[in-house]
């Protein structure tokens, strides 16, 4: 039997800036993970990551990462993705400074 | 200092401009990242966590202050201050973007500098001894060799695509600070009989997944037999290398599953042609590039005034303890910079501090600067006279930390803070432990003491061979350590052995200074490292220290 599916969010780097970003509802890339659209649906999931990789001119390396709601919000259930959310630990040098 | 000659130059501006080209054919859609990833991977730009990172090679780690300065200039004009030095004596710039990384290279070309074979399944930048031309028990300086390799295996067209990258590392001196061991090629200068310098060739070392200490091909090859001899074992692995399997594709896999007498067998069969197809060894040339690494003209003046500042200048003196080696010119000494001080992150330096080390290479240095596999920066040729004055420029912008060999010079990969392959963070292990022990006051007490710590089983942070070795690893969704113990990366190499069961990132710190303060308790004098404690003892004691409630459920 399949498992059952894994809310995910969609998330890729910016082409030129290499930034971390999310697909958000209203198609646009945005750089908050609380922003991001949360996808329950798994076909739906997979269109959009079929979509994101035909943006390449865009983006790089899109894919789609676990999260669940929190308050409402998409939070990120791997440790890896919580540091994509914000940047290094040892410098303010990523999305924490913009905070 | 090698300069580039006219055909080094055309190469390297060649290929700047083909990879402007293809940073604008991927700009505007005209290549997938598909087509370009491998483009740029030639050029040493990965896509890490949170940006681009651009590795820089500097070959056998050797830069004069003209280098350091661009390096500099880099950081701050594209970066965001500062670089990382790496284990394979490169520097990694975290943050440039990809439609500036063009004119990065360009301003690495105009100072002879660049980042081709920085990645990819080629030859990668040779690595070399980093007080070499420098070190008191040196046979030779292993550079020219090392230029000689950059030279041929740059660009050659058989090695671009092999099975798996290659990695080839040089010294020059009995005891070996290039961890050869641990590399696909290591090349140790020994003597023959009849007291000329050669190469003893090991094959087959290498850390990552499948960690192996190098095995001995040829006991002395002649230097004139160098590069034939190389090819051959590079021709060998390209033909028998495994390319179905990328974790069994690295040439210790390939002597491990065919043995080192197969590989020799096949090796010297080559040899004999290749030889014959090299031809007579290019004396001239070689004589060329030996003179570019000539010993600089060292200046002969009192050191009275050294020893005056060792003993009215109490954190001088610990400076010149801990982080000067013995030079060749015995009014000379070796300067290590750490780029390891306490809570900071290793190998991270501003481009402030490159400015300082720069000026002070220029003044005081011989316009030499050398990058460790340790990730600290080195000056190799500082008088006695000048190492006041050295200390004193590099403690006023955080350079003077006396911790060279210590438990806070700590290698640490960049790990979950950068990487995308990582599976823990490794830089703020390094922070706490680092920090703990200077809080401790124990640094000195403790002695030598090597902790290195990679992010993910490929290793690049050498924990296989560290002292203590601390792997990060992803225990169901949770950062998790495993310490490995006994490690040694020198002549002597071993891999260190799995303590036991893995550390969360809170358990970690306490474990460590159980394990320290454990050492402290049964080491036979002050004078007996960790490490010789350790072959003396076995590990035993020290899981007793790691784990001490098994212990107590034993008994
Ligand atoms: C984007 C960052 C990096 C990536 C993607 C990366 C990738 C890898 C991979 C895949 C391996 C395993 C190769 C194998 O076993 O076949 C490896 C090994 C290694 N890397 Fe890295 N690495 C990165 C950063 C670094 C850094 C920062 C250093 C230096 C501090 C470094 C030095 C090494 C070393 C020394 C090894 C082990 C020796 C060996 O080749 O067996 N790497 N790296
Ligand atoms: S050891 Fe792993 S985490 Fe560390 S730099 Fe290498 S690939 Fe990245």
């Amino acid at each position: 039997m399949a498992r059952p599916f894994k809310p995910k969010v969609l998330t890729a780097n910016r082409l030129i800036e290499g930034d971390v970003v999310y697909y958000a509802a209203n198609g646009e890339w945005v750089s908050a993970h609380e922003n991001a659209m949360f996808i329950e649906d798994e076909a739906e999931a997979n269109d959009l990551l079929a979509q994101a990789n035909a943006q390449s001119y865009l983006l790089v390396g899109p894919y789609l990462a676990d999260a669940v709601l929190e308050r409402g919000k998409p939070v990120p259930t791997h440790f890896r993705e919580a540091f994509r959310t914000r940047g290094p630990s040892n410098y303010d040098h990523g999305k924490q400074a913009e905070a | 200092m090698y300069s580039y000659s006219q055909f080094d130059k055309d190469f390297v501006q060649t290929r700047v401009d083909q990879f402007r080209a293809q940073v604008e054919r991927r700009i505007d859609g005209s290549l997938t990242e598909e087509e370009f990833r491998p483009l740029r991977l030639m050029n040493g730009l990965y896509l890490q966590l949170h940006a681009y990172m651009l590795r820089v090679a500097i070959p056998y780690g050797t830069l004069n202050s003209a280098k350091m300065r661009q390096l500099a200039m880099i950081a701050d004009k594209f970066d965001k201050g500062y670089g990382h030095f790496t284990t394979r004596q490169n520097i990694q710039y975290n943050w440039p973007k990809l439609n500036e990384v063009p004119d990065i290279l360009q301003a690495l070309a105009d100072v002879e500098m660049h980042a081709i074979q920085t990645s990819g399944n080629c030859v990668r930048n040779v690595t070399a001894d980093h007080f070499a031309g420098a070190a008191a028990d040196e046979i030779e300086d292993p550079r020219p060799t090392a230029e000689l390799l950059r030279q041929w295996s740059t660009d050659h067209p058989e090695f671009a695509f092999l099975g798996r990258k290659f990695k080839i590392a040089i010294t020059g001196s009995p005891n070996d600070r290039a961890v050869t061991k641990a590399h696909d090629i290591g090349l140790r200068m020994v003597r023959n009989d009849a007291g000329e310098p050669g190469f003893e060739v090991i094959v087959g070392g290498g850390l990552g997944r499948t960690p192996m200490i190098g095995k001995v091909l040829r006991e002395f090859l002649p230097r004139e037999d160098l590069l034939p001899y190389v090819e051959s074992i590079l021709q060998v692995y390209n033909i028998l290398g495994r390319r179905d399997n990328k974790y069994k594709a690295r040439i210790k896999i390939t002597v491990h599953e065919n043995g080192i007498e197969r590989i020799r067998e096949l090796v010297e069969e080559r040899f004999v042609l290749q030889r014959a197809a090299f031809g007579e060894f290019n004396h001239a040339l070689f004589n060329d590039i030996e003179a570019a690494f000539a010993p600089p003209p060292y200046i002969s003046a009192s050191t009275d005034a050294f020893d005056a500042a060792k003993s009215s200048d109490p954190a001088f003196r610990s400076f010149v303890d801990t982080n000067l080696s013995a030079h060749k010119n015995d009014e000379y000494a070796i300067v290590s910079i750490s780029i390891k001080k306490q809570g900071d992150t290793p190998g991270d330096a501003t481009s402030e501090q490159m400015r300082v080390m720069a000026d002070l290479a220029e003044k005081f240095g011989h316009d030499e600067l050398r990058i460790s596999h340790e990730q600290n920066v080195i000056l190799p040729h500082v008088h006695k006279s000048h190492l006041h004055e050295v200390y004193k420029t590099l403690q006023a912008v955080g350079l003077g930390t006396a911790n060279i060999g210590l438990i806070s010079d700590i290698i640490a990969c960049p790990g979950m803070d950068y990487c995308a392959l990582a599976t823990a963070r490794s830089i703020p292990v390094a922070q706490e432990i680092a920090t703990r022990f200077d809080e401790l006051k124990l640094e000195h007490e403790i002695g030598a003491l090597k902790i290195k710590i990679s992010g993910c089983i490929n290793a690049c942070g050498h924990h296989h061979v560290g002292h203590i070795g601390i792997l990060g690893l992803d225990r169901a969704g949770v950062e998790n350590y495993q310490i490995t113990l006994g490690g040694d990366g020198t002549e002597t190499a071993a891999i260190g052995e799995r303590a036991g069961p893995g550390f969360s990132a809170d358990e970690l710190l306490p474990a460590i200074e159980r394990l320290i303060y454990g050492y402290l308790e049964i080491r036979a004098d002050e004078h007996e490292t960790f490490l010789q404690t350790y072959q003396r003892l076995g590990a035993e004691p020290f899981k007793a220290a790691l784990y001490p409630e098994t212990k107590i459920a034993a008994e």
